[in-house]
């Protein structure tokens, strides 16, 4: 039902039973906000949202208080605007001036709400409380003099991903936001997903960079640099700088990587289609001979983590293959070395991803072979924009370039697994080929396509029927659980961490309008949609690889290197 | 030690955060403190994450996390007890014992903590030694106390 509600003099219509806030952002009246997040409940924390309402004595937050008929608001009033400053003036009392140094200089909320609040001159000075530096973790770090207790971080690991890694500790001015028994973020039940990160308003939680380590070694003679990037990589570097992406500018990607200084430029998608094919055949043996069901893809490495700490029952069911990173990485150390006659440690092999807990995968045991780690550093999309800021390079007008042999290209599937039930639709695409030697009807996969954060699809192949769950963000592991508590068998489930996939990954720029996600999903679908090759088992690349590379080389002949173990972690959950 | 926690839970009913708080402070009582181990046990028990039930513990001062010490020290810091100069009272302890109000003495004989207000309000500053009250207590008359409370204790 509508209502009309005043504001500031002017007559709006509101939907009865909404919050001021949605009101006032459905007529276009923009008011800040700085603890609200989009698609959760209202906290009221942060008070950034206050408006006056005539006739109550008191400011109310908007983004808590139910419209009323009867209300007259003002949003910008002299006595709202006073009380958003003084919020403002109060936050930066005891934090931290080092904007100049901080991850988050020109890109965070903070230092936008004191620019546009008009904030000139420190007038409160509050005691800067030092908290220690956590660097423990080697995907995150934590500072937490600059964390403004807005509880995002808190309320985003409780309720989307559910592994209640973050809560506020202590209180009053003591109040800090940590890990089970305040200790360090490397002991913590943290997955390393960084979705903490993307809603974090200030510079308190960001990535671990590894852009110095990388600058390091390409100044090093002697090293041959290698470079891998994710297919979600141009897309999401494209926004970072700001240009418009097609699909050309993979190639665009490859001469800018070299202009940087790597030797060597390859695409995980190749890796992704090595992913695919292995999961097909071992989704088609199982299915044949009965094996361990259902086939859980492991290629997500922060559900990986989760898996391991939470639901250790599920670890035999897990597929032990590599994620696409570490595949691409393997072939690296071990391909392309012997290739250029060069031993592995001769090889800086880094990886661009749109994912912020492939860097703690890199560091995983089990993807170490004689000390030697087969990616020895990670870059989210937001440091690959930094590196390419930082060496000036001239985006458009360096030209187009392939990657390097032999992992050059990648399917459309490859690309697909970037979205959230992307990868199974590639397993179930691919296996269909290789039962029926056509393609799947695109109908079939509506259901893998939907948004639900638990879809199920069973898919007729021949003779046979496969069922398939995706469990799109953690939230949806509950449905999952239930469904296998009831009996149901499914042959194949995937999750994804992240809700809607890599596409939403930690390591992508961070969200601005909030309809970067949806643009993502559908670069990826167009990909899709237009590309030629649209299975592992067509493209030539992976062909070459398989028929020419890997049967020639005794290390990887039996593909043993791909696959790794997995086993109970043991972290206070 | 692990059966106290265990017998303590069975009182309650499991998957109900409701009874939480006096759950935690029954195994205060027991043990003298919250460790690790009750933490993790009361999580799962209530089916919480340890990071949420040690969030909920910081927040009130009652809940300790170290074992207290053989002689426990509250020192007011109420208005009046703070008027009357409490706050020399408490640098004085600090500086004697050299830990902080919620740590223990490695040798584990003291620990103190700083409470508002126990009721004396016309006596300050006030501390409570193990349930024994001291009124108008001055910060120069603590280094004595204290060696003697030690001097107790290590020939008991």
């Amino acid at each position: 039902m509508l209502i009309t509600i005043q504001v500031n003099n002017k007559k709006i219509r509101a939907e009865k039973g909404e919050t001021i806030l949605s009101a006032l952002y459905s007529n276009g009246i923009v008011i800040p906000t700085l603890c609200r997040m989009r698609d959760f409940t209202p906290t009221g924390a942060c008070r950034m949202c206050v408006v006056e309402i005539e006739g109550r004595d008191r400011l109310v937050t908007a983004c808590s208080q139910p419209v009323e008929e009867w209300m007259k608001i003002w949003t910008h009033s002299p006595r709202v605007i006073n009380a958003r400053k003084t919020i403002v003036e109060l936050l930066l009392s005891n934090h931290p001036d080092d904007c100049l140094y901080c991850d988050r200089n020109l890109n965070c909320e903070l230092q936008r709400l004191s620019e546009e609040l008009n904030v000139r001159e420190r007038r409160i000075r509050g005691k800067k409380i030092k908290f220690r530096l956590d660097q423990s973790s080697p995907a995150i770090v934590r500072e937490l003099s600059k964390c403004i207790l807005c509880g995002r971080c808190v309320r985003i690991c409780e309720e989307i991903i559910t592994s209640t890694s973050l809560d506020f500790i202590n209180k009053g001015r003591q109040t800090h936001v940590g890990a089970a028994l305040d200790r360090d973020f490397n002991f913590s039940s943290c997955i390393h997903c960084g979705q903490c990160v993307l809603v974090c308003p200030t510079g308190a939680l960001h990535e671990k960079h590894n852009i110095t380590e990388v600058q390091e070694y390409l100044n090093k003679s002697g090293i041959t640099k290698v470079i891998q990037y994710s297919p979600l990589v141009p897309a999401g570097l494209a926004e970072a700088l700001g240009v418009k992406y097609n699909k050309e500018f993979d190639k665009i990607v490859n001469a800018i990587l070299r202009k940087i200084g790597f030797d060597k430029v390859f695409t995980t998608g190749t890796g992704t289609d090595i992913c695919i094919k292995e999961l097909t055949d071992q989704l088609s043996e199982r299915i044949k001979n009965r094996g361990v069901t259902p086939l859980i893809i492991s290629a997500c490495p922060a559900w990986v983590k989760f898996a391991e700490q939470f639901l250790p029952s599920l670890i035999p069911q897990l597929s032990t293959l590599k994620s696409p990173q570490q595949i691409t990485g393997v072939l690296i150390k071990t391909l392309v070395a012997g290739q250029a006659g060069l031993k592995p440690e001769q090889i800086f092999s880094v990886s661009v991803t749109p994912c912020m807990a492939m860097k703690f995968e890199a560091r995983r045991e089990g993807m170490m072979r004689k000390g030697i780690s087969d990616v020895d550093s990670v870059l989210t999309v937001r440091e690959l924009a930094r590196l390419i800021r930082l060496y000036g390079i001239d985006v458009a007008n360096i030209g187009y370039e392939p990657a390097d042999e032999p992992m050059e290209g990648r399917s459309s599937a490859a690309a697909l697994a970037d979205v959230s039930g992307g990868l199974t639709e590639g397993i179930i695409r691919s296996l269909y080929f290789m039962k029926v030697n056509k393609d799947a009807d695109k109908q079939v996969f509506k259901k893998l396509r939907s948004v639900n954060s638990f879809r199920e699809a069973t898919i007729k192949i021949g003779e046979i029927e496969v069922k398939t769950a995706v469990v799109d963000g953690l939230a949806g592991l509950e449905k999952l659980e239930s469904s296998l508590a009831s009996g149901i068998k499914y042959d194949l489930v995937e999750v994804m961490t992240c809700p809607g996939g890599c596409v939403h990954g930690a390591g992508m720029p961070f969200l601005k309008s909030g309809d970067e996600i949806k643009n993502r999903i559908k670069l990826v679908y167009q990909a899709d949609e237009t590309e030629a090759i649209n299975l592992p088992c067509k493209s030539p690349v992976l062909l070459n690889l398989y028929e020419k590379y890997l049967a020639a080389n005794k290390e990887i002949a039996d593909r043993k290197i791909f696959y790794t173990h997995f086993e109970k972690r043991n972290v206070l959950l | 030690m692990s059966t106290d926690i265990e017998s303590i839970l069975k009182k309650y009913k499991p998957g109900r955060r409701e009874y939480l708080i006096p759950m935690l402070q029954e195994i205060q009582d027991d043990l003298g403190y919250l460790s690790e181990e009750a933490i993790v046990k009361v999580g799962s028990f209530v089916g919480l994450s340890t990071t949420k039930i040690y969030g909920l513990a910081t927040f009130y001062d009652q809940f300790r996390f170290v074992p207290s010490g053989k002689v426990q020290i509250k020192i007011c810091h109420g208005t009046s007890c703070f008027l009357n100069g409490s706050q020399s009272v408490i640098d004085k302890i600090k500086e004697e014992t050299g830990i902080m109000p919620g740590q223990t003495t490695r040798d584990g004989i003291f620990s103190y903590e700083i409470v508002t207000c126990m009721g004396g309000c016309n006596n300050g500053p006030l501390i409570c030694i193990n349930g024994e009250y001291y009124t108008g207590v001055k910060a120069e008359q603590l280094p004595d106390l204290i060696k003697k409370l030690r001097f107790i204790i290590e020939n008991d």
